[in-house]
C-alpha cells in the first residue's frame, strides 16, 4: 500500500510538471495554430533563472516569480520575432521554432556553463510527512498543489472572464472574433506570455524535484508535452490536466513494475489515442 | 439625397493565385438596405469579407464615412461601426448563447446591457436558449445570434450574408421582421440569393457578376426588369 501511494504521488507531480508545460502549448496551438517546438526551452529557462534568483535573494518564492517573469519576458520575445513572420506555416514555424530552442538551450550554457547545476529544496519544503507507514514527501505534495491551483485559476479564468471567453472563442473560430472588434493579435501575444510563464514555473518547479538542472532538460520534457497535447486534445486546458495525470502515473506505475516499458507506455498511450479518438480525449471546450 | 455611408470602387480581391473581385463597386446610402445580388461564385461573400479586411484587397478602395478603410486590420473595421455577420453564422459552438453575447460586448455598462435587451427582444428565442451552447441550436437560431451578437453594438452599417440561407419559410419570415427593425436605426447591406426576400426588404440593389459589378440601381426597378433578373438571377 506504501508504495502504491508513493508511486501514485509521484507520478502526480510529474504529471502536474507535464501538465505546466503542456497546458501552455495547447492553448498556443489551440488558439494561434502555432506549433512551438522551442516551449521546452522556455521550461528550461525557467529552471535555471528561478534558481538563479533563488541563490540570489535567498528566497524559494522570489525564485518562481522570477522564473515566471523571465518566461513571460522570453514568451514576448519569441512571439514578436520568432513566431510572427511565420504565422500559418507549420512547416516554418517546426523549424524556426526546433532552431531557436537549440538556441535558447546553448544561450543557457553561454549564461550558466556547461555544466550541471545542483538544485535544493527550499528548507520549509524539505522532508516529507508520516501517516503511518506512509512517507510522503512533502516538496511532491507542492508540486501537486500548485499544478491544481494553476488548473483553477486558469479554469475560473477561462470559464468566468471576458479574456478567458475571448480566448476559447479564439480557439474556435479567429475570423469572426476579429469581426467583433477584438484585437485577436494581441490576444495572441498574451496567451504566448502566458504559455511561456507557465513552462518557465513548470521548470523552476522541476528543479528541486530533480537535485539538478541541465541545459537539454527542456528537450525531454517538451516530448511528454507534446504527447499529452495529442491526448488530452489539441486546445484543452482541461484535457492537458487528464492527459499528463495519466502519462505522469502510466510512467510512474510502469517504471516500477515494468521497467523495460516505462520509456514506451507513453508513446502506446498516444499511439492508442491517435488511433481510437484522434482528435484527442477532450476537446477545446475545456 | 441620403448621405453615402459607404461607396465600393473597383474593389479587385486576390485567394491565392484566384482573382475572385475583378471590379466590384456599390455605395450603400444611410438608413438603406442595399442589396448584393449574383449568382453562386459571383463574388458576393468575397466583397463582404473584403469590406471586413478578412480577405485584404488588392486594389480599390472602401470608403466608410469618407475614410478608405482598405488596409485596416479587421478588429479596427468592426470597431469603427461595422457589425458582420458571415454566411455561416460564425457561432461559438461551444459557448453558450449568452457568451457568445458577451464575446460581441465591448462594455458592460448599463447602456449596453439595455441594448442587449432591446436587441433579445428582437429575437426572443435566444432568452429561451439563454444557457444552451451555439452549436446545439438550430440553423434559425444560429442565424438570429449571429445577427443579435452584431447588433448588440449601435452599428452604422451591418453586413450580412445570406440570413435566409437554409432556413424554413416561418423562420425566414422572421429573420426579415427582424432585419425591417434593424433598418430603422441603422444601414445594412445584404448578400441575398433569396429574391423575394431581398426584393422586399431591399431598396437598393446591386448586380454582380464573374466578381464585377454588372448593373445597379433602385430595387422597384430590378422588380419590373425581367430581363436582367433572367439573365443574372435565373429568374422568371
Amino acid at each position: 500500500m506504501e508504495l502504491l501511494i508513493n508511486l501514485t504521488i509521484n507520478g502526480l507531480a510529474t504529471g502536474m510538471l507535464i501538465f505546466l508545460l503542456a497546458s501552455g502549448l495547447t492553448l498556443i496551438f489551440g488558439l494561434m495554430s502555432v506549433l512551438n517546438f522551442a516551449h521546452g526551452g522556455l521550461f528550461a529557462w525557467g529552471a535555471y533563472s528561478g534558481v538563479w534568483f533563488y541563490s540570489l535573494t535567498g528566497s524559494f518564492f522570489l525564485g518562481i516569480l522570477g522564473a515566471i517573469l523571465t518566461g513571460a519576458i522570453l514568451g514576448f520575445i519569441t512571439e514578436k520575432l520568432i513566431i510572427t513572420p511565420v504565422y500559418g506555416n507549420h512547416v516554418q514555424q517546426i523549424l524556426i521554432t526546433l532552431g531557436f530552442m537549440l538556441v535558447l538551450t546553448e544561450m543557457l550554457k553561454v549564461v550558466w556553463g556547461p555544466n550541471q547545476i545542483a538544485a535544493k529544496v527550499p528548507p520549509y519544503l524539505a522532508g516529507s510527512y508520516e501517516f503511518g507507514d506512509v512517507l510522503i514527501i512533502k516538496y511532491r505534495l507542492f508540486i501537486i498543489f500548485v499544478g491544481f491551483l494553476i488548473f483553477g485559476i486558469f479554469q475560473y479564468m477561462l470559464q468566468k472572464t471576458k479574456i478567458g471567453l475571448v480566448v476559447r472563442a479564439g480557439v474556435m473560430n479567429k475570423e469572426m472574433v476579429q469581426a467583433l472588434g477584438i484585437n485577436i493579435k494581441r490576444v495572441f501575444l498574451y496567451v504566448f506570455m502566458t504559455g511561456a510563464a507557465l513552462a518557465a514555473l513548470g521548470g523552476v518547479l522541476f528543479a528541486p524535484y530533480s537535485g539538478v538542472i541541465y541545459a537539454e532538460m527542456g528537450f525531454e520534457f517538451a516530448i511528454l508535452a507534446f504527447i499529452v497535447v495529442v491526448i488530452g486534445g489539441m486546445g484543452s486546458f482541461s484535457g492537458s490536466l487528464s492527459a499528463a495525470i495519466l502519462v505522469g502515473l502510466a510512467g510512474s506505475y510502469m517504471a516500477y513494475y515494468v521497467p523495460a516499458l516505462s520509456l514506451a507506455v507513453n508513446m502506446m498511450l498516444m499511439a492508442i489515442v491517435l488511433i481510437f479518438r484522434p482528435q484527442g480525449l477532450f476537446t477545446a471546450k475545456g | 439625397m441620403m448621405k453615402t455611408l459607404l461607396k465600393v470602387e473597383e474593389l479587385h480581391t486576390h485567394i491565392g493565385q484566384y482573382h475572385i473581385l475583378q471590379g466590384v463597386s456599390f455605395e450603400a446610402r444611410e438608413g438603406e438596405v442595399s442589396v448584393l445580388l449574383g449568382r453562386n461564385g459571383a463574388g458576393k461573400t468575397t466583397t463582404l469579407k473584403t469590406i471586413m479586411g478578412l480577405t485584404p484587397a488588392s486594389k480599390g478602395t472602401i470608403l466608410f464615412e469618407d475614410e478608405d478603410i482598405k488596409k485596416r486590420p479587421t478588429y479596427v473595421i468592426a470597431n469603427s461601426g461595422i457589425g458582420y455577420v458571415p454566411e455561416d453564422q460564425g457561432i461559438f459552438a461551444d459557448l453558450t448563447v449568452e457568451e457568445n453575447m458577451k464575446v460581441a460586448m465591448r462594455k458592460e455598462d448599463d447602456a449596453t446591457l439595455a441594448r442587449q435587451e432591446y436587441v433579445l427582444d428582437l429575437f426572443p428565442d435566444l432568452k429561451t436558449f439563454w444557457k444552451k451552447d451555439g452549436g446545439h441550436l438550430s440553423g434559425g437560431q444560429k442565424q438570429m445570434l449571429a445577427m443579435a451578437r452584431a447588433f448588440v453594438h449601435e452599428s452604422k452599417l451591418l453586413l450580412i450574408d445570406e440570413p435566409s440561407k437554409g432556413l424554413a419559410p416561418i423562420v425566414i419570415e422572421k429573420v426579415m421582421e427582424a432585419i425591417t427593425e434593424m433598418k430603422k436605426s441603422t444601414t445594412i447591406v445584404l448578400v441575398e440569393q433569396n429574391f423575394f426576400m431581398a426584393s422586399r426588404i431591399g431598396d437598393r440593389y446591386t448586380l454582380i457578376d464573374d466578381g464585377a459589378t454588372v448593373h445597379a440601381g433602385a430595387m422597384k426597378d430590378l422588380i419590373q426588369n425581367e430581363e436582367l433578373k433572367r439573365k443574372y438571377l435565373g429568374i422568371g
